[in-house]
């Protein structure tokens, strides 16, 4: 088990299910909302809802589906964004292959995972073949 | 039932302004929709406005790249105008620099630049 | 039973002779300050601090870091970052805390064993205390560095109009990654504003730029392509080639110049602007 984010006591986490192709549009709308909520700059902003709309498709399309949970966190007095992009898919054999530019086990540029990464601070990757896959990502306010 | 993006058309340059956050689906009927009409009313060139664009991610980025190709396989050129400052970043840190797609800062560079390059294919 | 007694002997140390012990206090830390601070202040503040520790002592607080010494901190905290703001150094921030202990120590000299344990115990208290001050007083140094830090980004970075579509950013001094990322965001925003699409990047007031640096600068350009705008970078210095070479980084089809002059000139010829000198005045 990877260690939840540091989950701010304000606003509490959001969770919404990704099952169907309009559910990445309301997971980049919930990133959006509390990327703006977290004082996050203008770049920071579009990095962490970009980054949260890839990982949606990836849940979508390579997890079968699953779930969002996302939220302001905070740590040593720093305000941030987190969110949490669970599925109970095939999960990943190779996770190094899957990081690597332009790798792609299905229709995607292979940018998702690897890509993703560059734009957040922090980036958490925990899955098992057979079991699932669960991506945490963060950014903190500057 | 998924929307579609309404493709104007200005003499020989379609014009497709891209105004709500796109579903995966939708951006797929663009595509189809683009390549269609490029042959149908024969155009010279395609305009995708993004200025009001919050976000590209890979799959829109790898949309406007698909319609580049797409466009110069049928004898027009594509401009993208309006990319935001924060969404060209983003695009850049994600890996892409969106390689054969030319780009413009606004829809009026945008189409001044379609009607240079079309009277000098034009020419020749 | 054992603390009661020695808070007793604290209390009594700190009570003695009380109003000539403030007095001694103020007089040694005057000195130590040079006269920077005007006695009244000194005396409101070492009153203040002493009322309090005396205070935080009968409660029973032994230890600097205890619950009943939070009034003390907070004076502490207070004397700290004001005397970090007028610029003192740290030896004269803890020297009001310190200096306690010297004007206690005469005391010591006809003293019993158990006035030489109190002493012990409550040198370890005021060192605890003084340590404190120098870590507020760092603080407070370390905001008022990065404030400047911040002011000094906004001051350094002026993104210039030269002409008509052509925009540049002369950029001076060291380059961080925050900083170059604070002016290429700020150069992409000017493109829009301005409705520019020929931008220049002028290093020639760098001083040396490492492989972070750069990789910002090739992303900026890059993105600025993405926006429909061109990028020439010029004054690159022969030391900075020489880096940018060493490090192994690519510089791609990006159009470098070696002056401003000769970017400024590249970039009116792509806006189609033609410079002709005038017949007569040509030398």
């Amino acid at each position: 088990m990877t260690t939840p984010p540091p989950w701010a006591a304000e606003g509490g986490q959001q969770t919404h299910a990704i099952a169907k192709n309009d559910d990445v549009v309301r997971a980049r709308q919930l990133a959006r909302t509390l990327a703006q909520e977290s004082k996050l700059s203008l770049v920071d902003q579009t990095k962490f809802i970009t980054a949260a709309s890839e990982l949606a498709r990836n849940t979508m399309v390579y997890g079968g589906g699953g779930e969002l949970r996302a939220g302001l966190v905070r740590r040593n007095g720093r305000l941030g964004v987190a969110a949490v992009f669970d599925d109970t898919g095939p999960g990943i054999a190779d996770v190094d292959l899957a990081m690597t530019d332009g790798w792609t086990s299905g229709l995607g540029l292979g940018l998702g995972l690897s890509g993703a990464r560059r734009l957040v601070d922090e980036f958490l990757l925990d899955t098992e073949p057979g079991r699932g896959t669960t991506v945490t990502i963060i950014k903190w306010a500057r | 039932m998924s929307e579609r993006v309404p493709v104007l058309r200005i003499g020989d340059i379609l014009l497709v302004s891209i105004q709500v956050d796109l579903e995966d689906q939708t951006v797929m009927n663009l595509q189809e929709d683009l390549a269609e009409q490029i042959v149908s009313r024969s155009a010279r060139g395609v305009v995708i406005d993004i200025t009001a664009v919050e976000i590209v991610d890979s799959f829109v980025g790898r949309m406007l790249a698909t319609i580049a190709s797409i466009s110069r396989l049928l004898d027009a050129e594509t401009v993208v105008v309006g990319m935001r400052p924060a969404v060209a970043i983003t695009l850049v840190e994600l890996g892409l620099s969106l390689g054969g797609v030319r780009t413009a800062l606004d829809l009026e560079k945008g189409l001044a630049l379609l009607r240079r390059s079309v009277s000098r294919t034009d020419r020749r | 039973m054992a603390k009661q007694e020695s808070v007793s002997g604290l209390v009594g140390l700190l009570e003695a002779d009380g109003e000539a012990l403030a007095d001694e206090w103020v007089a040694l830390v005057a000195g130590a300050l040079g006269g920077r601070i005007s006695r009244a202040e000194l005396v409101r503040e070492l009153r203040e601090l002493y009322s309090a520790l005396l205070e935080a002592i009968r409660s029973g607080a032994d230890d600097a870091h205890a619950e009943g010494m939070s009034e003390v901190r907070a004076l502490l905290t207070e004397l700290s970052r004001s005397r970090a703001r007028q610029g003192f150094t740290p030896s004269e921030t803890a020297v009001s805390v310190l200096a306690l202990k010297r004007v206690l120590e005469p005391g010591l000299r006809e003293g019993a064993a158990e006035k030489t344990q109190a002493y012990l115990q409550l040198s370890r208290v005021l060192d605890d205390l003084a340590l404190f001050t120098i870590e507020t007083y760092t603080h407070t140094r370390e905001d008022i560095i990065s404030a400047q830090a911040d002011q000094l980004m906004e001051l350094s970075t002026p993104v210039v109009k030269l002409w008509d579509g052509v925009i540049a950013v002369p950029l001076v001094g060291t380059l961080d990654s925050a900083r170059t990322q604070v002016v290429m965001e700020k150069l992409l925003q000017a493109l829009v504003d301005t409705g520019s699409e020929q931008a220049i990047i002028d290093i020639t007031g760098v001083a040396a730029v490492d492989t972070q640096v750069a990789q910002h600068l090739l992303k900026t350009i890059v993105a600025a392509r993405l926006m429909g705008a061109e990028c020439t970078v010029s004054g690159i210095r022969p030391q900075i080639a020489q880096t940018i070479v060493a490090l192994g980084i690519e510089f791609g089809d990006i159009v470098t110049k070696a002056t401003l002059a000769d970017a400024l000139q590249l970039a009116l010829m792509k806006s189609g602007v033609e410079l002709v000198a005038q017949q007569g005045l040509q030398r």
